[in-house]
């Protein structure tokens, strides 16, 4: 091969670059290490510290702008295990009011790799987290006898009211997958789990800021950097305004006492849910402070699952609350008019034979759901279903669509972080249980009046109430009003209504304002005011028959809507009726009236967990 | 036949370039000493502990040698002959990493195998370095022969780096633009590096000092425009070597540029963009005027060179100032160092210059740096290693670092140029390239003086696959520089 030698001397061109680079990069490393005083500063092992400042997290308000949830202070012991020299480990023991062995723990889970995979012997690391005020109060005195520590200021959450620890959450430290999943967090952190505290962390968290400080070589802070030029103030997290009205909230649970199941008030107006009360709870200021873990697994073990929200977590059988939105299908869908009659001898009977109580036959709309008639709604169901011409499948996927409509068989979309979402079957589910679209509507028929497949949790049951209220609309109900004086999501600004008149709403209320007046919900006659209510009594495979109610108030323009559902209590009437009588007199009144105390006195005494079956250990 | 083969072998050792592979060691060793010293604790025992990032480097670094070796066992002529299939297997890796790999913190670049990951980035090096040299090797292959030379050299090159940004691994995507080296040594125009290195000057130059205002327009600006007036004198002086005309514009130059500080400093201010723009304007004109009866090319080249680093000066200001979003400008800000970003790069370069700085002239000894050890520098095993031996080694452990490595180019390009055939020279050009950029972006971010580009300092940064690309980028050019000697039948 020829060589061309004239492009061999591009190799000095090459050559020189690097030479160049290079020489520029030690003149480099001259200035920096050699000649600029800048640095030189540091030469004597000098070092950064950059603490984090952590922000107060968002307080929360009430309704009624009472004040919810705030923050304490809380002191976490820090040591930076390189600067930790030697120290009485007794007299540490001593003001920190622990044993020996609980500092030896304490020391093994920091350095533990799985438990703390951001430790090093240089950065500062958590040894003892939320000490006492008095512990503080004494190791802040000593501290000069212990090189190495330091006490970092955090804030924890405390509580005003010993209730809705359901809605309310609480805050834990970040796990290592929280800090993989979100780069904003730091292991030691904390974030919101449960409640609000978890869907609204992003607003509560506010954004950390940070100061950086200088060390000399004995780990003594020296002061800030350039006069704190380069700190970041922490960001306050955003106040939260709750739609609850903590006092209801609160009375509704001391209602719900020794008793299983949960209470749903919404403001039908807005949506905006007013208690949400499930039972039994636990105090929200057991899962704060050092004791947290052993608390938290406690209440997991506990038989009675206080964590469990039965009010948006719990799937029931709807019972009778279910019959309303059967009415109004069946008007809307001309299966019936107000004046249609169905007959009832004790029950439906057409071949098979549901069962019901003594009233008149035959029997039209509005007083079937005064005295909750079940063959009414059962003949109801057998000519929409079985409808000459159609096949079951189609009408029953029409059947299925408007529960959906109206908030059944889907989660609703609440601003909490788990709801289920209850369970209304399709044509589909049917034609696979009985291998074939062969069915009719006595098949099924149990789903008329609530029973059977169909699912529904509290707050959907609460939902519907709201939606008769309203005479055919709702909001997606929310727990939060408004974050910091901002708006709310446009999600729970945007009205929902069913495909169905609203005259066959009015039908619907008429026959709940009947069943107080003279049915089923006698005892949530209130005085002065037009009260509306469904009783429901919930067959149950496991035992007794679950209590429930829903009811809204006053009949015209009504404020609160709500549903009650106690576990193995019985008829609706005896449990269900009472306590939401009780909720809707407390919420529209602000007491109770003397002739009602009685009532009062006997709903906050009874028991019915006894007879769930659930042994205590 | 055996007899044969063990006296081939023997011949390749004899001819082996050891000076090469002595530097070669001392560079990894110290690589792995400065590794554990980054990632030192108290509770570490061994600097050969396998749960350490030491030790494990250690057994990189048996495994570099054990390739090495077998590279150097392979017949030379293999790597001619499997250039192209090689290359397009690692392409095909390079696509199904895409898919395959894992999202690690943005970035898709990493294959798992178990307790392995492998970046295939790092061996699309070499495999490109092959083909590229077996494409110069081509039969009477002559990078100006034909234009369409250039693109089958382009998109060789192109191929990975389109690959490896959708890894979206932009770092070591960059690095294959280092092959413009190679396209020079070829035959490429000494005109074309020089635009680019212009462009990125001007660039950077343009953006990075905005502030403050030299006679009512940015420092950058101004200096960008003495930068043009600077170059343009002196290709009027040395390229188109024409006496009469570069001494006329350069007094033309000078003159207008005293009248206007005397003018300045009565307090009457002349705009910079109205000066600068009519006093080019009126030397260019009067170069194209005055030329026209000899060497008409080169001076259209200087004009014309002058007047589109005028228009790219303006169209860098127009696009970053009202094309880029602010966000967009802000990243590219920070990248340059020009606004602080104390919580994100910006803060990673300041420690490091404060770790390095502390350093002073002799270093603070062997495992004594706190700076490095706070875990405030990030990454500092790997792309932040050279902040180690700043802080424990100081300036003269630094330097000598820096001096080894450009003993190490050097060689390398002394290697280069006594290949016989194109495809040694080229490949050994790849690899000086490559190494080039690694050292200049690594070392010149750890120092502040380049953005920060997460790419590693070749055999010391801790990591498998760096070290493996690496080694077998350099054990292939030691096995062809091993076989010049041999008689070619």
């Amino acid at each position: 091969m020829r060589k061309d030698y004239k492009l061999a001397k591009r190799r000095y061109v090459i050559g020189g670059f690097i030479c160049l680079i290079v020489v520029i990069y030690i003149f480099r490393l001259f200035s920096l290490q050699v000649s600029e005083d800048k640095y030189k500063e540091n030469a004597d092992s000098n070092a950064f510290l950059r603490r984090v400042i952590y922000p107060a997290r968002g307080l929360v308000y009430d309704r009624e702008e009472r004040l919810v949830v705030f923050n304490q202070p809380a002191y976490d012991v820090m040591i930076i295990p390189k600067d930790v020299g030697d120290f009485d480990t007794l007299s540490l023991c001593d003001v920190l009011d622990i044993t020996k062995e609980q500092l030896m723990e304490k020391w093994a889970e920091m350095k533990n790799p799985r438990k703390n995979p951001g430790y090093s012997a240089y950065t500062p690391q958590k040894l003892i987290s939320h000490l006492s005020q008095e512990d503080y109060g004494r190791l802040q005195e000593k501290l000069y006898l212990f090189p190495g520590f330091f006490i970092q200021t955090r804030t924890v959450r405390q509580y005003n009211y010993n209730a809705a620890s359901n809605i309310l959450g609480n805050i834990r430290e970040v796990s290592a997958a929280d800090v993989e999943a979100d780069r904003y967090y730091r292991s030691g952190d904390y974030t919101g789990d449960l409640g609000i505290e978890k869907s609204y962390e992003k607003h509560l968290r506010g954004v950390k800021g940070f100061e950086i400080l200088m060390k000399d070589a004995y780990g003594r802070i020296k002061g800030k950097y350039e006069n704190g030029k380069h700190d970041i103030a922490p960001v306050s997290g955003r106040n939260i305004k709750l739609s609850i009205d903590m006092e209801l909230q609160a009375y509704g649970e001391q209602l719900m006492q020794n008793k299983i199941g949960a209470i749903v008030a919404i403001e039908p107006a807005t949506g905006e849910i007013l208690a949400l009360v499930t039972s039994p709870n636990y105090d929200p200021s057991l899962l704060v402070g050092k004791d947290r873990g052993k608390n938290y697994a406690s209440l997991v073990k506990d038989p009675y699952k206080p964590l469990y929200d039965r009010a948006l977590q719990g799937a029931y059988p709807p019972g009778s609350t279910f019959k309303p939105t059967q009415g109004l299908i069946f008007l809307q869908e001309g299966i019936i008019t107000t004046a249609t009659q169905y007959p009832c001898y004790h029950g439906y009977i057409n071949k098979i034979r549901v069962g019901c109580h003594g009233h008149g036959s035959p029997i039209a709309l509005k007083p079937a759901l005064q005295t909750s008639c079940n063959a009414y709604f059962c003949w109801g169901f057998k000519n929409m279903i079985d409808k000459r011409g159609t096949k079951p499948y189609d009408q029953f996927e029409i059947w299925k669509n408007y529960l959906v409509e109206m908030g059944y068989g889907y989660k609703l979309g609440v601003d909490l972080p788990s709801e289920s979402r209850g369970f209304i079957p399709n044509s589909d589910f049917y034609s696979k249980s009985f291998r074939g679209p062969h069915w009719s509507a006595n098949s099924i028929i149990s789903v008329a009046i609530g029973q059977g497949e169909v699912l529904a949790t509290p707050l959907q049951i609460a939902n519907l109430c709201a939606t008769i209220a309203n005479r055919g609309y709702f909001y997606t109900p929310h727990v939060v009003k408004s974050v910091a004086d901002t708006v709310i999501d446009a999600k729970y600004r945007e009205k929902h209504a069913p495909h169905i008149k609203k005259e066959y709403y009015e039908d619907i209320a008429e026959g709940m304002r009947m069943a107080v007046l003279g049915g089923t919900c006698r005892t949530a006659a209130l005085p002065g005011i037009e009260v509306c209510g469904k009783t429901g009594t919930a067959q149950n495979p496991h035992g007794k028959d679950h209590s429930a109610f829903m009811g809204f108030a006053p009949y015209h323009d009504p404020k609160i809507a709500i549903a009650v559902y106690v576990e193995n209590a019985g008829f609706g009437a005896t449990f269900g009726v009472p306590i939401g009588s009780l909720m809707m007199e407390k919420y529209l009144t602000g007491g109770i009236s003397d002739a009602r105390k009685g009532l009062e006195e006997r709903m906050l005494n009874s028991n019915t967990i006894i007879s769930s079956g659930v042994k205590k250990h | 036949m055996e007899s044969k083969n063990t006296e081939a072998n023997i011949s390749v050792f004899r001819s082996l370039d050891w000076i090469t592979i002595f530097m070669y060691i001392l560079l990894v060793s110290a690589g792995a000493v400065s590794i554990y010293a980054a990632s030192y604790d108290f509770d570490n025992a061994s600097i050969f502990d396998f749960a350490e990032f030491s030790g494990k480097q250690f057994l990189w670094i048996g495994l570099s040698l054990i390739i090495g070796g077998i590279i150097l066992l392979l017949d030379s002529r293999l790597y001619e002959a499997y250039a192209y299939p090689i290359y397009g297997i690692v392409i095909l890796i390079l696509i199904a990493t895409i898919f395959l790999a894992p999202d690690i913190k943005g970035s898709r670049s990493w294959l798992v195998f178990g307790p392995v990951s492998l970046q295939p980035a790092e061996f699309g090096k070499f495999a490109t370095a092959l083909a590229l040299a077996r494409l110069f090797n081509s039969y009477n292959f002559s990078l100006n022969a034909k234009i369409s030379n250039y693109f089958r050299a382009l998109i060789i090159i192109f191929l990975p780096i389109c690959l490896i940004l959708l890894q979206k691994e932009t770092g070591s995507a960059l690095v294959y633009f280092s092959l413009i080296f190679v396209l020079y040594r070829e035959g490429m125009s000494g005109l074309v590096l020089f635009s680019v290195f212009c462009a990125v000057l001007y660039f950077v130059v343009a953006v990075k000092f905005a502030e403050p205002l030299i006679l009512d327009i940015p420092v950058g600006e101004f200096s960008v425009f003495i930068f043009i007036i600077l170059i343009y004198s002196l290709m009027l002086v040395f390229y188109c070597r024409d006496f009469i005309i570069s001494r006329n514009v350069i007094i033309g130059f000078i003159g207008s540029a005293l009248i206007v500080s005397v003018l300045s400093l009565c307090g009457v201010t002349i705009n910079g963009t109205i000066y600068f723009c009519s006093i080019l304007g009126l030397a260019m004109v009067y170069t194209l005027l005055a030329m026209l009866h000899h060497k008409i090319k080169k001076f259209l080249v200087t004009v014309s060179f002058a007047l589109i680093s005028v228009l790219f000066l303006f169209s860098v200001n127009y696009v970053f100032g009202n094309v880029l979003e602010p966000h967009q400008q802000t990243r590219i800000k920070v990248a340059l160092g020009i606004e602080e970003d104390l919580r994100g790069a910006g803060y990673n370069v300041n420690q490091s210059k404060i770790a390095i700085g502390s350093g002073g002239i002799a270093g603070k000894g062997f495992l004594n740096g706190t700076q490095t050890k706070l875990k405030y520098v990030p990454e500092q095993h790997t792309d932040f290693i050279f902040c180690t031996i700043g802080e424990e080694e100081g300036f003269i452990g630094s330097t000598a670092v820096l001096a080894v490595f450009l003993s190490f180019v050097l060689r390398l390009i002394y290697i280069a140029e006594r290949q016989r055939t194109a495809f040694g020279r080229v490949y050994a050009y790849c690899v000086v390239s490559f190494l080039i950029f690694h050292l200049c972006i690594n070392i010149g971010m750890v120092i502040g003086l380049c953005p920060v580009i997460g790419i590693p300092l070749p055999f010391f940064s801790y990591g498998g696959s760096a070290l493996w690309g690496f080694t077998i980028l350099l054990f292939i050019l030691l096995r062809i520089d091993a076989a010049r000697k041999e008689r070619r039948d």
